[in-house]
């Protein structure tokens, strides 16, 4: 608590934890480029936030705690003339195509060259782009001729992930943030998350892009393109379109992936409810039996690579449940063409919309290969690339009119909805497997425990006698804790949920990006829960079109028909990254 | 007042005896320097030699000593026979046997082995004749050259841990804290922090765990005196970093020594073995409960790491990359935990602080500036080496009567002080006595001691290149100012010593010099355009020579020389055409040859082989 004079105003702070906060808590500005509030790591490299604090000099206002009394302008002509060189050193060194540029429009460098009126100067040694771009990943791209050495990448692996697949490199201006030794990053420890895209303030590490591919599906008479998109799309694509976070687009989705071409529209969330039948199931039995506890989810493919490369000795705990993506993909290819007229195993095309950039990687498993030499999933677009799809059709969202998803497999209550959000996925489990275990309905469908927005939260229950633990992650940083309470023998939890991006996949590394107003996730979520609260069914197993599903060809879950579709297995997948180099073959 | 479990004055006693008991000493250099010009060899000669004489008491045996740096690197190897009161220069191996026999044995000096002073080509037959030796006060270095680093009874001999007992007998941190407050010491690895101050502010967070580390990142180009310390006086920075943790009360320190000094770690980790052995170091040091433990970190080689935040970043195992510097390390350092962080010499200044008093320390020296300095002196003058000089003595004293003035004749032209972080001084400035605040003023900085004096043969705008080239490749690359800038920086130094530089060009680089200065995260960029700044402000035509008339007027920018033959006394013989390797000079047999400008990359092959002297360079 205290009072700082920012540009001659009195302002006041509280919580805030440096100067910079309490400038934009106030109305002002300043620009930065390695700054980011999910950070906890102080960095201070960009030297873009710059400002002039009366008896100290020039000070970063990103490392600078706030104290009462503290008087400092941020627009002099000194340090615009500082930010004005940084950022025209910065520019001459970078490879500034952008207008092709995937970041292009959302480029951080871009805009303050912008208001900074940065014009070409000759003055300064431009960039020879010669690094090869590193197209490895099927999740993401690096191109090291536009990284602008903020960081952002390296910290959010190492904080979120605790990976540290991405460092520093070389010295001077032969300095680089790159994989271990140079290495592609596919050969890395990478889990796909996407994180490091999201946080890049320029177009460094970007999204690897099927938008043409799909296209070019979507006017290819001959072929039928069938769309499932998944739960924390609806709540966030709205922010590329002009509307504000949080808003629900299910229904205006619908319409409009019809408009742009697709012939069938399904809902992931459909699936995430075939997801709780299974995995609650699943979890029940081995609470009975009392082995391979504590169950993990299974939804979260980066979480699975993950377990696979550093953990192969911990993955008898990973639910067999193909995760929701994956369990539409195969009642898709499975389905369609016994349900739907004029849909064959030649010409459906099967597209996942996806918050997430390991989904990316997820429909390329070999386990989801199918005979033919196909994938049950053919294209993975992230929401991010959806917009740029919706918004080269020209859509006005404002007008659009909704409608229904096709059915069968359109339907899902709002237990489905909310594995958009961490905590979601054992809320909904706890729904099905508390009528499952009791037989008794469930009135109090809120557990508010496992809300919000907390990278841990542990939730016991009572099951009518039956005392249940609950442990809820984001981030594989504290999976990993878990895993190593796991090891020592310290958890007395049942089950383990795990999503890898912070908050869940609302914040997956394909959402627009929203790194610079954490708020938004806030009203991700709140989206997500809106639509659990208004829609007509919200567990599980009162799905009609799941208990259709059940009667007429899966029998109940778990069984054999369940196994062969909606189940899957996981191997050792460290000889696939360098850190298995020395290690001998089991 | 407390009773040790060690009398420390017995066990000095003890130790002069066992000196004593050496006979006559034979003090042969051992420092890296004189190593590599073949020390090991006279050593063991005169070891030998020295074994041949049969002795009836301890009186009359010889004993060999290897001892550390005597300083004198320029005339190594170095053997001072401190009995005899001589000092030999530049002995080789062929020479032990003369040595010994004519002087040791029938004490008739070597005269040709002798120094003999530059400047009126007289012999130095004593010692104290150096002038190199003569003009020094020598504390801080006191002991180097005059003992074997390798023996904790030679340490103790020369007061080693006495100051470490007196403190633990008076048992009162806080006065010793008043003490090195009072002899206005400062730090001496360039920054010039008061060294007491910095002390308090860390002995405020007392309680919990605290570090002590000892910065021996050396890094300037040049420099050498840090090492000089931890090769050839150990013990002595052992005791200072004792002496601070007491009291700051932590209980283990860090030296962080860069990998470049094998022979420093060598013997560091003998010191602190020795020393733990005796009780001087480790657990309840002297029969007390301070217990203190030492580490050694080997750095990597990077420049950077002698910068504390990346210093501290490199012991907890990141890459060496500087930090903000929002929290002061006094309250979280090392491990989050409260560090004092202080350099080499700074540390090896406290025991004699100590004991001979705080008074004795501020008497030398200037008002800000106490004390005494380690410099390495190099570069154009007759004595190079290591010296340790008062505060207060100007740069002329140092440059002329220890340095022996400018080699070969030459016109003394500048001095640069303070390495890639420091400036360049001119003419007017030599009679401007040593003092934190007044170099600084005058754009070049005490620094950690690098001091290397140029000739009228040098181009100071290739020094500011160099400079530039050498901060540029070790820039830690974090933040952009301190990337970027130094880049282009050096770019533009590059096209000028190229002659492709433009008058453009130099605003250029006085703006990016200020911009660098103002906005980089840490000293390392902050102080990087030094070496441009200091030498625009006094060499301005220099720059401009360069740029304008493409002169470079020191006559050492490749780029710049201009070779022509004089037509009239160029006899057409053809040989600078033969000789030529790009075909850049043509002309008619017995009329004068010609050189393509355009062609010439001024290798000065053509000059060389002219029997008639018929090819200039301007």
């Amino acid at each position: 608590m205290g009072k700082i004079i920012i540009n001659g105003r009195v302002c006041e702070y509280t919580d805030e934890t440096n100067v910079l906060e309490v400038i934009r808590n106030h109305g002002f500005n300043v620009p930065t480029l390695c700054y980011r509030k999910d950070l906890i790591k102080d960095f201070g490299a960009c030297r873009m936030c710059l400002v002039e604090v009366e008896g100290k000099g020039l000070q970063a206002a990103c490392n600078m705690p706030p104290k009462d009394g503290l008087v400092i302008k941020t627009h002099t002509e000194k340090i615009r003339k500082i930010r004005k060189t940084i950022l025209e050193l910065l520019i001459a060194n970078h490879d500034r195509e952008c207008t092709a540029c995937e970041k292009s429009g959302n480029c951080e460098l871009q805009k303050y060259a912008l208001e900074y009126d940065v014009q070409p100067t000759g003055k300064y040694l431009t960039r020879e782009v010669k690094i090869p771009i590193d197209k490895s990943s099927p999740a993401i791209v690096r191109d090291e001729n536009k990284c602008v050495l903020c960081g952002a990448c390296v910290r959010a692996c190492e904080e979120y992930q605790g990976l540290e697949v991405l460092g520093f490199a070389n010295r001077g201006s032969q300095t680089i943030a790159q994989p271990m030794a140079g290495k592609p990053i596919a050969h890395t420890e990478c889990v796909n998350c996407g994180q490091c895209a999201a946080i890049c303030p320029v177009g460094a590490i970007t999204i690897k892009s099927q938008v043409e591919q799909v296209w070019r599906e979507l006017h290819n008479p001959n072929t039928k393109v069938v769309v499932q998109f998944a739960p924390s799309v609806r709540v966030a694509i709205g922010e590329m379109l002009g509307l504000e976070a949080g808003t629900n687009l299910t229904d205006k989705l619908y319409t409009a992936l019809r408009y742009i071409g697709f012939d069938l529209v399904f809902d992931t969330n459909f699936s995430a409810d075939l997801t709780i039948m299974e995995e609650a199931t699943e979890f029940i039995s081995r609470l009975e039996k009392g082995e391979n506890l504590p169950l993990f989810t299974s939804c979260c493919p980066a979480w699975v690579r993950f377990l696979e490369l550093k953990h192969p000795d911990m993955l008898n705990h990973l639910s067999s449940c193909k995760s929701p993506q994956a369990m539409m993909g195969s009642i898709i290819k499975e389905f369609v063409p016994k349900y739907y007229e004029g849909y064959t195993s030649e010409n459906l095309v099967s597209v996942s919309v996806m918050p997430c950039t390991a989904k990316k990687a997820e429909a390329l498993r070999e386990e989801f290969k199918r005979a033919d030499g196909t994938y049950d999933i053919d294209y993975v677009l992230t929401t991010q690339e959806l917009g740029k799809m919706l918004n080269t059709a020209g859509l006005n969202f404002k007008k659009i009119v909704g409608e229904k998803a096709d059915s069968p497999f359109g339907k899902y209550t709002g237990a489905g909805t909310i594995f958009g959000v961490s905590g979601g996925v054992a809320e909904a489990a706890v729904r099905t497997a508390y009528e499952l275990v009791t037989g008794e309905e469930l009135k109090d469908l809120v557990i508010k425990p496992m809300r919000g927005l907390d990278r841990t939260k542990t939730v016991e229950l009572d099951l009518k006698g039956k005392k249940l633990k609950i442990k809820i992650v984001n981030t594989l940083k504290e999976a990993e804790k878990c895993i190593k309470e796991i090891k020592e023998g310290k958890a007395d939890y049942q089950m383990l949920e795990v999503m890898a991006c912070p908050g869940g996949c609302i914040n997956g590394g394909g959402q627009p990006i929203s790194c610079n107003e954490p708020i938004i996730r806030e009203q991700r979520a709140q989206g997500l829960y809106d639509d659990d609260e208004k829609g007509q069914y919200r567990k599980s197993h009162e799905n009609p079109e799941i208990k259709e599903l059940y009667e007429k060809h899966l029998e109940y879950p778990n069984s054999h028909k369940a196994h062969e579709l909606l189940h899957t297995t996981y191997s050792n997948k460290r000889k696939d990254c360098y850190i298995s180099i020395g290690e001998k073959e089991e | 007042m407390k009773t040790l479990g060690i009398n420390i004055k017995k066990e000095q006693e003890k130790a002069i005896e066992y000196v004593k008991s050496q006979g006559l000493r034979v003090l042969v250099c051992a420092g890296t320097g004189c190593l590599a010009c073949g020390a090991n060899e006279v050593i063991e000669k005169f070891k030998q030699l020295g074994a041949s004489v049969s002795t009836m008491t301890d009186k009359d045996k010889i004993t060999t000593v290897p001892t550390g740096c005597h300083g004198f690197c320029e005339q190594g190897v170095l053997v001072a026979i401190p009995d005899l009161n001589t000092t030999y220069v530049k002995v080789k191996v062929e020479d032990v046997e003369e040595i010994f026999n004519s002087h040791i044995l029938n004490g008739k000096p070597v005269e040709r082995l002798l120094y003999e002073d530059p400047a009126t080509g007289k012999k130095a037959l004593h010692t104290e004749d150096i002038n190199f030796y003569a003009k020094q006060t020598r504390a801080a270095l006191a002991n180097c050259g005059k003992i074997n680093p390798e023996s904790l009874e030679e340490a103790l001999s020369v007061r080693a841990y006495e100051a470490l007992a007196k403190v633990l007998t008076e048992n009162e941190p806080d006065k010793v804290i008043d003490e090195i407050e009072k002899s206005g010491l400062r730090g001496r690895g360039g920054g010039g922090f008061p060294t007491g101050r910095k002390w308090r502010s860390v002995a405020r967070y007392k309680g919990g765990k605290s570090y002590v580390i000892c910065n021996g990142d050396e890094g300037d180009p040049g420099a050498f005196m840090d090492r000089s310390v931890m090769e050839d006086d150990p013990h002595k920075l052992l005791e200072g970093m004792a002496i601070a943790a007491f009291a700051i009360g932590a209980d283990e320190g860090y030296i962080y020594v860069r990998a470049e000094y094998p022979l420093a770690i060598e013997r560091l980790k003998h010191a602190i073995k020795d020393a733990t052995e005796r009780n001087f170091l480790g657990d309840n040091i002297m029969g007390t409960d301070f217990s203190f433990k030492i580490h050694i970190k080997e750095g990597a080689g990077a420049f950077v790491c002698g910068e504390s935040s990346a210093l501290i970043a490199s012991i907890e195992g990141e890459r060496g990359m500087p930090r903000p510097k929002n929290i002061h390390m006094a309250e979280k350092g090392l491990f989050k935990r409260p560090t004092l962080l202080n350099n080499v010499e700074t540390f090896a200044n406290v025991p004699l602080i100590i004991l001979n008093g705080s008074e004795w320390f501020n008497s030398m020296g200037t008002e800000t500036s106490k004390g005494t300095k380690t410099f390495a002196l190099t570069g154009e003058v007759n004595n190079n080496g290591l010296i340790e000089i008062p505060m207060n003595t100007t740069l002329r004293e140092i440059i002329f009567d220890i340095g022996g003035g400018i080699r070969n004749g030459k016109k003394f032209k500048a001095v640069q002080l303070g390495g890639p972080s420091g400036g360049c001084l001119t003419e007017k400035h030599l009679d401007m006595p040593m003092d934190y605040d007044m170099l600084k003023k005058e754009g070049a900085m005490v620094g950690s001691g690098g001091l290397v004096v140029m000739n009228e043969d040098t181009c100071i705008v290739e020094v500011a290149r160099f400079f530039m080239n050498f901060t540029q490749h070790e820039s830690c690359g974090k933040c952009t100012p301190c990337r970027e800038g130094t880049k282009n920086m050096l770019a533009i130094l590059n096209k000028i010593v190229e002659g492709k530089g433009t008058m453009e060009d130099l605003d250029t680089l006085e703006e990016l010099a200020e911009v660098v200065k103002e906005s980089s995260l840490c000293g390392l960029g902050k102080s990087a355009p030094n070496p441009v700044l200091s030498t625009l402000k006094y060499f301005r035509d220099e720059y401009i020579a360069h740029i304008r008339d493409k002169k470079c007027p020191a006559g050492v920018c490749t780029a710049l020389k201009t070779y022509t033959i004089n037509p009239e006394k160029c006899k057409g013989c053809s040989k600078c055409s033969r000789n030529c390797p790009v075909g850049a000079i043509d002309g008619v047999i017995k009329s004068p040859f010609k050189i393509d400008q355009n062609k010439c990359i001024k290798c000065g092959a053509c000059m060389n082989g002219c029997a008639f002297n018929a090819i200039e360079l301007s």
